[in-house]
């Protein structure tokens, strides 16, 4: 199921579980309207994990959270920190991404 | 509409509540078993889930340091081996039969024990030791993982239990 969702002055479509279906709809206003439904205060290093996501989704590389763990960028512990109630999947909804499948 | 008739189904859906925490019992240090108790915590804390794992009986060969990279796979009574009994008890079936398995696992991106337990804690699971099986097994702390939070008895185990939407599972 699609659905049509309005972030400020954008319209993005969106999955039911609320993941952006193209990542080229994402703008930095997107996710920042999308952090604030998931209750998330962005700072610069939130925006730094989200580049690194963005990043790797562009490569096509599977994210787990062993990955983001191992990529220098961000520690496991910190990952958490930044997003406490599911890092990878509140990340991946925040930078546009789909949902990751991975179980580590 | 206004003759819509309310569906029970997706009314008693709607008041589902998530699950809070997760609390595991990991009593086998067979690698499968130890495996599944691990993904299982990892993917609670994943989804925002509180979790804790008590390791008791041969469980705790799981994070007794000198033990844990060497767990195996049953390759004696485990008819998901499809081995037959007698060849599975050959010396080097286990052996064998577990390096294939970790090869695996580490296709998919699953970590090694000790790794997946550096995961966990860095996650926010707790993990515990059980006393009366450290006793029986003649273990001290200094002989379990570095980043154990404890040892608990069961009774101290269950008071950190409590609460609605807790789930208690066994392995």
């Amino acid at each position: 199921m699609i659905i049509e969702k309005t972030y400020g002055d954008l319209c993005v479509t969106c999955n039911e579980q609320g993941y952006l279906i193209d990542l080229n709809q994402w703008t930095k206003e997107v996710g920042s309207e999308i952090a604030k439904e998931e209750g998330i205060a962005m700072t610069d290093r939130h925006w730094e994990v989200i580049n690194y996501l963005q990043d790797q989704s562009r490569k096509e590389v599977p994210l787990s959270i062993r990955r983001v763990g191992k990529s220098g960028i961000v520690s496991i512990k910190e990952f958490y920190h930044l997003f406490p109630k599911g890092p990878l999947k509140i990340s991946s909804r925040i930078a546009g991404i789909p949902k990751p499948v991975s179980c580590i | 509409m206004e003759n819509t008739i309310e569906n029970p189904e997706t009314k008693s859906m709607g008041n589902k509540k998530s699950i809070k925490k997760m609390m595991l019992i990991l009593s086998k240090a067979t690698i499968d078993n130890v495996y599944a108790c691990f993904i299982l915590a990892n993917g609670a804390r994943m989804e925002g889930i509180e979790s804790e794992i008590f390791f008791t009986f041969f469980g705790l060969e799981a994070i007794t340091k000198k033990k844990l990279e060497k767990l195996h796979v049953a390759t004696v009574g485990n008819p998901g081996m499809h081995i037959p009994t007698m060849l599975g008890g050959l010396p080097g079936m286990e052996a064998l039969a577990t390096k294939m398995m970790k090869s695996e696992m580490e296709k998919l991106d699953i970590p090694p024990v000790g790794e997946f337990l550096e995961i966990l804690s860095a996650s926010g699971t707790r993990l515990w030791a059980c006393k009366l099986a450290m006793d029986m097994f003649h273990l001290n702390k200094d002989q379990l993982i570095d980043d154990l939070d404890g040892v608990l008895t069961v009774g101290d185990f269950y008071e950190r239990a409590q609460g609605d939407r807790t789930h208690l599972m066994f392995i």
